[in-house]
């Protein structure tokens, strides 16, 4: 469903994505793991088409995204839904105009079906009543819960979320990761899932890819990567700085 | 010396280009009925509306003391009748268009920049775009037809509270025969000059929509890219203003003098 072809990305001097290669079949979940400031969130930009490589190519469904033009990216990014890592929700608007934004271009829905779509995208986030409050009403929790509805309000095919549980408490963090598993298996969509959370990383995963030096440095179902003997993932999996610390 | 002057010039040329490109990107989805109405209706609210006190302020008191320094020189030269027309045709072609722009840039082009750079820095315009909405059609189009529109309205209550104010000031403060005062300012203020100035109110808005415009959706990141964008944003339609204000005099004058 999305291909990443000898992806090549850099800011200035620096290159921060060097000949990325994979692939994501449809339905499935991957997260892409690795250290702050690795390129996970410059390489989920590229997927939906907002960053454009320096060279190589993305595929959405056979379709070279790298080379539209914005218009033409307009009509493949109905597909997608994304969850960013501030939320990014509109603070001149109010929940439910939030929530309902994509249907703002759409005809042939009447204002009543698009309020219970609003309504039952919010009950799926477990968020209910809260329409009419400001996005600086709400804890950073409830914020991250109105973004996903806002992502899944129009049932795309493909979500992306950009570290969905950074700056949450472990309750909270838990609460994300189910609704993610929820989101997935219910409306059958693609996941991909930017995250240094090992335990989110661990729960919503079918599979891992570990970004480091700018390139996949290791991939492989959630217990090959937590068993994996190579120290770099070792190292990242425990958490630790020191990889002593580790064998010992 | 050199080296910094090359690159001055070419991130202006750059600058400008990218300016015209996002003009023109505005321009087309006008032209294809992609113009959200609820959010132009909104900008015209808060570029005109809004906008009054400061605009009527400031063309009360220009023309009150480009009256008052007129009569000084007049004066000398017993033209003191002649003293509102001096007033009409500056406020009409000059002053109004342009004092009245000059306060919209450091109102409106300063909102338009420091609100699109933090959608900017907070992902709210990648978020637009993840919602298959281009934000050239959502934030561009409904600011720059906004001021497109307020800004003629806006002069032309400038430029009428200024003659108003100047004649006030002839009459009442410096005694100027109140008849022969108005017939020689109507004698001499013609429709090219109100003209004149409307056309580059309609100029000057697009100036100030699209500088702002462009200032906030490339603005740097954080707190401090978006203060540099929204003081770039009113320094470089300022001056775009002055500098274009020159040019369309020279442009318009023999353009409307048949008229």
């Amino acid at each position: 469903m999305i291909e990443v072809c000898q992806l090549r990305k850099g800011f200035g001097t620096q290159t921060v994505l060097d000949r990325v290669d994979f692939s994501i079949e449809k339905g499935e979940s991957v997260v892409i793991i690795g250290r702050s400031g690795c390129g996970k969130s410059v390489l989920l930009k590229h997927l939906i088409g907002l960053l454009m490589p320096d060279a190589g190519e993305v595929k959405v469904e056979g379709q070279v995204i790298s080379r539209m033009s914005e218009r033409e990216l307009l009509r493949v990014r109905s597909k997608f839904g994304m969850l960013f890592q501030g939320s990014a929700l509109f603070d001149s608007m109010t929940v439910a105009e939030n929530v309902g934004f994509a249907f703002r271009n759409r005809t042939g829905l009447s204002p009543s079906e698009v309020r219970r779509r609003v309504t039952e995208a919010l009950e799926m986030v477990d968020l209910r009543g809260i329409e009419e409050k400001r996005p600086s009403e709400l804890s950073g929790g409830m914020k991250k819960r109105v973004g996903l509805a806002r992502a899944i309000v129009y049932q795309p095919e493909i979500l992306l979320y950009d570290e969905p549980t950074t700056g949450l408490d472990p309750i909270v963090s838990d609460s994300i990761d189910q609704l993610i598993i929820r989101v997935r298996d219910r409306l059958r969509v693609t996941s991909v899932v930017v995250t240094h959370d090992m335990r989110s990383a661990r729960r919503v995963g079918h599979r891992i890819l570990m970004l480091h030096g700018g390139r996949i440095y290791a991939g492989g179902s959630p217990q090959e990567i937590f068993a994996s003997p190579d120290p770099v993932v070792r190292q990242f999996v425990a958490g630790v700085s020191d990889l002593k610390t580790v064998d010992s | 010396m050199q080296q910094t002057l090359r690159t001055w010039v070419s991130d202006w040329m750059q600058g400008l280009g990218a300016v015209a490109l996002l003009g023109r990107e505005a321009f087309q989805a006008v032209l294809k009925s992609r113009t959200p109405w609820r959010e132009l209706l909104y900008q015209v609210y808060f570029v005109g509306v809004k906008s009054q006190s400061v605009v009527l302020i400031t063309g009360a008191f220009t023309g009150m003391v480009l009256s008052a320094q007129t009569y000084f020189q007049f004066h000398k030269v017993k033209m003191d009748t002649a003293t509102l027309a001096v007033t009409g045709v500056s406020m009409c072609s000059e002053l109004g268009p342009v004092l009245t722009a000059l306060m919209v840039a450091g109102r409106v082009g300063a909102a338009i920049a420091a609100e699109l750079g933090t959608m900017r820095v907070t992902e709210q315009v990648d978020a637009l775009r993840t919602l298959a909405t281009h934000p050239v059609d959502y934030l561009v189009v409904p600011r720059l037809l906004a001021l497109h529109i307020a800004m003629p309205v806006l002069t032309l209550e400038a430029i009428g509270v200024g003659i108003g104010a100047g004649y006030l000031v002839c009459v009442r403060l410096l005694d100027i025969d109140p008849t022969y005062l108005w017939a020689n300012m109507l004698r001499y203020t013609d429709v090219p000059d109100l003209l004149t100035g409307l056309i580059k109110s309609v100029v000057f808005g697009g100036v100030i929509a699209l500088i702002g415009c462009y200032k906030g959706l490339c603005c740097g990141e954080g707190a401090e890219g978006v203060g540099r964008a929204t003081t770039e944003a009113v320094v470089y339609a300022s001056i775009t203003i002055l500098i274009s204000n020159f040019f369309l005099t020279m442009a318009l004058g023999p353009l409307l003098a048949g008229l």
